[in-house]
């Protein structure tokens, strides 16, 4: 049937000869008069599917209802809108006959997922493009057209249903499945848009003539066999592990609940909270497995001098707990050895006898590659997700199309809950309210006066957010340079005081407790500062929701920022530089504290603030102002505390190894006290949420301020800053970098064979030239990358635009095309008419 | 373990689990789902595959479809006949599609059938006023509506035949990252 095999192929080559040469004209009219004759021929096969019922009629030549063939079947049970559909179709007006029609209901854009047989043929399609490309590069032919494989490869030649015709159509498919890699088959069948018995009965085609078949047959070698059985164990496990990864999802129905809820927006708080816990979990097992366990199993002799527990040291992290696995002071700057209990002492001659062949652990060799490497695999991990994220949320963004986006798009199908979902529908109301009148403003256009004004208002705006950023961060200098001096005079005088013991008691309980002080005053201004920006932006007028809420992230990640790094430079500047001011053995082990107890300060400060900012408000607003609003929850707020705090905890890590499992603990019980105040207390925020660009910017603030902060604050105390004298693993050295390089010079005298790695170390590790190539050709390669994702995306609205062209030039032809098919059509008519007749008459 | 074997063999899960976004244990759950809807028609033993069929009206009292305002459409497009009777087979592929994991392009060949109301295989004006009409509970002026509707099959439309073919729609939904996301349902 060669009318069949006729393609509306969006073939650009084919466009130009049909369009530049219209003296082919009549080719292309004969070979459809060919189609014509085939496809009333067809008719005779009385397809009763495809008999469309107005047909029975015969006066009525002009069938009207245009439905693809297994629709067509129920089509009786939609008469109503059937009546309707027949108003509205423009092609009605025009008489079409049911031949063309016919043509008409098989192109391409109409069956698309509807036909099977025209599905079977596009897989088929795709999974040869997949076999060819597994051989060879991919071409640019190739890539355009997986890009947009549904307008190619839907043929009309399956469509018309001709059951060997498809049979031969599927077993194609199921060879080209069965050259295909496991990974890939399982791929290509999920996403076949056909029911899951078509796709089992596929499955089980595909699989049998590959490895069915074998295990039948009994003269299947004894390797062959067992490489069947390792296929097969592989693929079981495989499974179970993969349903293990499934079972390990965290929260899986808390988070249906708020999603079902509140929507996408404030479930994308949640997932960013279990991100985070996960980036956690990673590093806490890390130093637990390499730092705290072997530390713990060799436990030196407990200091002498024993401190009273009094409950303060919860909140401070100080008196007893100075010297434990949770602070860097405590940590060994030997070589710890497994066996014998005593050979902590390195004098100690290790080899006694009874002692069992030894495992070594260099103390300070660990700490050093295990703080980098983990910070290292964070990196990887966040830039990773960072540019899946982008890939995902930031494909082509234009302006246009925006509305009926909206319609299509706006709808969160996860909300379940009755008043939600009545909310949902009220905001896409107002939003499509408000886009209706954008639309009509953008027609309009504004006057300079009143664009001036509103300028005026922003950048006074700006001026009052960055002047009071500037203060805060100005108070938390001079309040810290302030604490510092009083902790200094208190130290002294204890010191002095040491005679009396009740009264020293007292005072360092006292000093203490004025720790806490700093902290709490941060936490405070981050806790207020907030508020004050949100009240400045309220006077603000945007042109889109999406702008403010960029704004508003912009100013608190200013405020952020700005007060850790006052932060760092009061510990890293003051305290680390002159540690015999305040008398400290260990200054490390001091900012591991302070780390300490701001993270602990900021939940507290959390904690308070969702009770009196959310349950008091919502108190308040009910009882006392007898109104129904809940306040909303502020996911960008809530983020970015999310991200301060995280940002704590990567500071600290290498301070306190143990910071990490404090960080895990305060996240579970944040996202049980959030869970529950937003149950209590909120409703679900009125503005439009972009969840999915927003996760990617939320991704992106996590990596580069917060993330990048923490590791260059953390590089430079291992490379610059010189370790205290008396304690933790770097004792003796001149900076903490100097571990690897002790270790390899040992090394070196050890054992000489190992030369090779003390060079790898010398030129990599030591060497800056190293360092700063390898960072250059880091650069280079983002560099690279955005030029090249730059390059796509011109590429990719140039395309657009083609296709914009194309398409309509295409839609003129195919109306065009139908003239011409329906012209020719009647003047065949006769004959055709009566093979149709017959074939009316014998189907029924 | 020894449960699961006697509602589906190791094949037909392995099959399910090729074919559909789901693990052995989600399609269990499915399977228990499925049965909770009507424990006297659905069988627990699923190894003989029995040809029962659930009627729209008590799949779309699940609690996860109820309040949708296109849970007929949902369910009528996932439906082998189109009017909403669901084999346990249809009732998988529905949540597969619906699940996070599925293609934008699967998801977007199913959105477009369940906004295509009147089968047309085209998105119309009347299939839009539909849409809309549902999306805002009929909050919305005729007015109001029908400029949206023009605007947008304006906005999508690339052929100039004044309604939207699969291939508008895809195009469309390619530029509308927070489909995938919003597109999904959590069972």
């Amino acid at each position: 049937m060669a009318a069949r095999n006729i393609n509306f192929d969006m073939d650009l080559h084919h466009m130009e000869v049909t369009m530049e040469s219209p003296v082919d004209e009549d080719v292309v009219h004969s070979s459809f008069s060919r189609l014509i004759e085939e496809q009333s021929g067809s008719l005779d096969q009385g397809h009763g599917a495809l008999e469309l019922e107005d047909l029975s009629d015969e006066r009525r030549d002009h069938v009207t209802y245009l439905a693809a063939p297994s629709w067509a079947e129920h089509g009786q049970q939609r008469g109503q809108d059937l009546e309707v559909a027949m108003v509205n179709d423009p092609l009605i007006d025009e008489r079409w006959s049911s031949a063309t029609l016919r043509v008409l209901s098989s192109m391409p854009s109409r069956t698309i997922g509807r036909s099977r047989g025209a599905i079977i043929s596009q897989y088929y399609n795709r999974t040869m493009q997949l076999c060819r490309r597994r051989q060879t590069r991919p071409t640019i032919r190739d890539f355009s057209r997986s890009a947009r494989p549904s307008i190619r490869g839907y043929g009309v030649e399956s469509d018309c249903g001709d059951g060997s015709e498809e049979e031969r159509k599927k077993d194609q498919l199921v060879n080209n499945l069965q050259k295909l890699s496991i990974s890939d088959r399982v791929r290509m069948l999920r996403a076949m848009p056909l029911s899951v018995a078509e796709k089992s009965d596929l499955r089980k085609r595909a699989y049998n003539y590959k490895e069915g078949r074998p295990i039948s047959s009994s003269q299947m070698s004894c390797c062959s066999r067992l490489k069947y059985y390792i296929i097969i164990a592989l693929r079981q496990s495989w499974y179970s592990w993969l349903s293990f990864l499934h079972s390990l999802q965290l929260w899986q129905v808390p988070l249906k609940r708020v999603s079902g809820r509140f929507g996408t927006g404030v479930l994308s708080y949640f997932l960013f909270l279990k991100i985070l816990l996960f980036f956690n979990i990673f590093l806490f097992l890390i130093n637990g497995f390499f730092l705290v366990l072997p530390q713990a199993i060799h436990r030196p002799p407990p200091a002498n001098l024993s401190q009273k527990f009094t409950g303060l040291e919860l909140l401070t992290g100080g008196g007893s707990f100075t010297n434990t696995v949770m602070f860097y002071g405590h940590y060994s700057h030997r070589t710890l050895t497994s066996g014998c209990r005593h050979s902590d002492n390195a004098s100690v001659p290790t080899d006694q006898p009874g002692c069992p062949p030894r495992l070594s652990f260099n103390m300070p060799l660990a700490y050093f590659f295990t703080i980098g490497v983990s910070f290292f695999i964070t990196c990887i991990i966040l830039v990773y997700s960072m540019s899946k994220s982008f890939g995902k949320s930031f494909r082509i963004n234009k302006s246009q199309g925006y509305l009926a986006v909206k319609v299509f798009s706006s709808w969160d199908f996860k909300v379940i809950k009755r008043t939600s979902v009545k909310l949902q529908s009220e905001n896409i109301c107002t939003q499509l309210k408000e886009l209706l009148g954008e639309v009509s403003r953008r027609e309009e256009g504004q006057s300079v006066l009143h664009r001036l004004g509103r300028a005026l208002v922003h950048g006074l705006a700006w001026i009052l957010c960055l002047i009071s950023t500037g203060g805060a961060a100005l108070a938390v200098y001079y309040f810290s340079e302030y604490m510092h001096k009083d902790l200094e005079t208190r130290v002294l005088e204890t010191r002095d005081l040491e005679t009396r013991d009740l009264e020293t008691g007292q005072r360092l309980l006292e000093q203490q407790a004025s720790l806490l002080a700093l902290p709490v005053v941060v936490s405070s201004l981050n806790l207020l500062m907030p508020g004050l920006f949100n009240a400045v932006g309220w006077m603000e007028v945007y042109d889109s929701p999406s702008i403010r809420t960029y704004v508003a992230i912009f100013r608190n990640l200013l405020l952020k920022v700005s007060m850790l790094g006052v932060l760092c430079y009061h510990w890293l500047g003051r305290v680390a530089a002159d540690p015999g001011k305040l008398l400290l053995q260990c200054w490390e082990s001091f900012v591991g504290q302070e780390l300490y107890r701001f993270l602990l300060i900021d939940f507290i400060f959390t904690v308070l603030g969702t009770f009196f900012g959310e349950f008091l408000w919502r108190m308040c607003s009910q009882r006392v102002l007898k109104r129904k609003r809940m306040p909303e929850f502020d996911i960008a707020r809530n983020v970015l505390e999310l991200i301060y705090g995280q940002t704590l905890a990567w500071l600290g890590v290498l301070f306190s190894p143990l910071l990490p499992a404090v960080q895990i603990v305060k996240l579970l019980l944040l996202f049980y006290i959030k869970k529950a105040s937003l149950m209590q207390n909120c409703q679900a925020p009125r503005r439009p949420w972009r969840a999915s660009q927003m996760s990617t910017v939320f991704i992106t603030l996590l990596c580069f301020p917060s993330f990048l902060g923490a590791a260059v604050s953390v590089t430079y105390t291992m490379w610059t800053i010189r370790p205290s004298q008396d304690c933790g693993p770097f004792r003796g050295l001149s900076t903490m970098f100097q571990a690897g390089k002790q270790w390899m010079l040992e090394l070196k005298t050890a054992n000489p064979n190992l030369t090779w790695l003390t060079w790898i170390h010398t030129t990599m590790v030591e060497n800056p030239l190293f360092l700063f190539i390898s960072a250059g050709i880091f650069l280079m390669v983002i560099y690279f990358h955005t030029q090249v994702v730059d390059g796509q995306r011109k590429v990719i609205s140039l395309l657009q635009e083609q296709i914009e062209n194309l398409v309509s030039i295409v839609g003129e032809d195919k109306k065009f095309l139908i003239t011409r098919l329906q012209t020719i059509h009647e003047q065949r008519r006769p004959p055709s008419r009566k093979t149709h007749r017959a074939s009316e008459e014998s189907c029924f | 373990m020894g449960n699961k074997q006697t509602i589906f063999t190791d094949e037909q899960l392995d099959a399910y689990q090729d074919c559909t976004f789901f693990t052995r244990k989600e399609i269990l759950r499915l399977h228990g789902r499925y049965h909770e809807l009507a424990p006297h028609l659905v069988p627990m033993d699923y190894t003989e595959e029995p040809d029962v069929k659930l009627p729209l009206a008590l799949i779309v009292n699940m609690p996860e479809l109820k309040e949708n305002p296109f849970r007929n459409r949902i369910v009528e497009s996932f439906s082998e006949d189109g009017l909403g009777n669901l084999s346990f087979n249809d009732f998988v592929d529905m949540f597969s599609v619906l699940s996070e994991m599925a293609p934008r392009e699967l998801k977007a060949i199913y959105a477009f059938k369940i906004y295509d109301f009147n089968v047309d295989n085209y998105i119309c004006k009347e299939d839009l006023e539909k849409t809309l009409n549902k999306l805002t509970r009929e909050e919305l002026t005729a007015e109001e509506v029908n400029l949206v509707c023009e605007k947008s099959i304006e906005e999508a439309d690339l052929d100039g035949d004044n309604k939207l073919s699969f291939a508008d729609f895809e195009n469309m939904i390619a530029r509308a990252p927070d489909f995938l996301s919003t597109f999904h349902i959590r069972i």
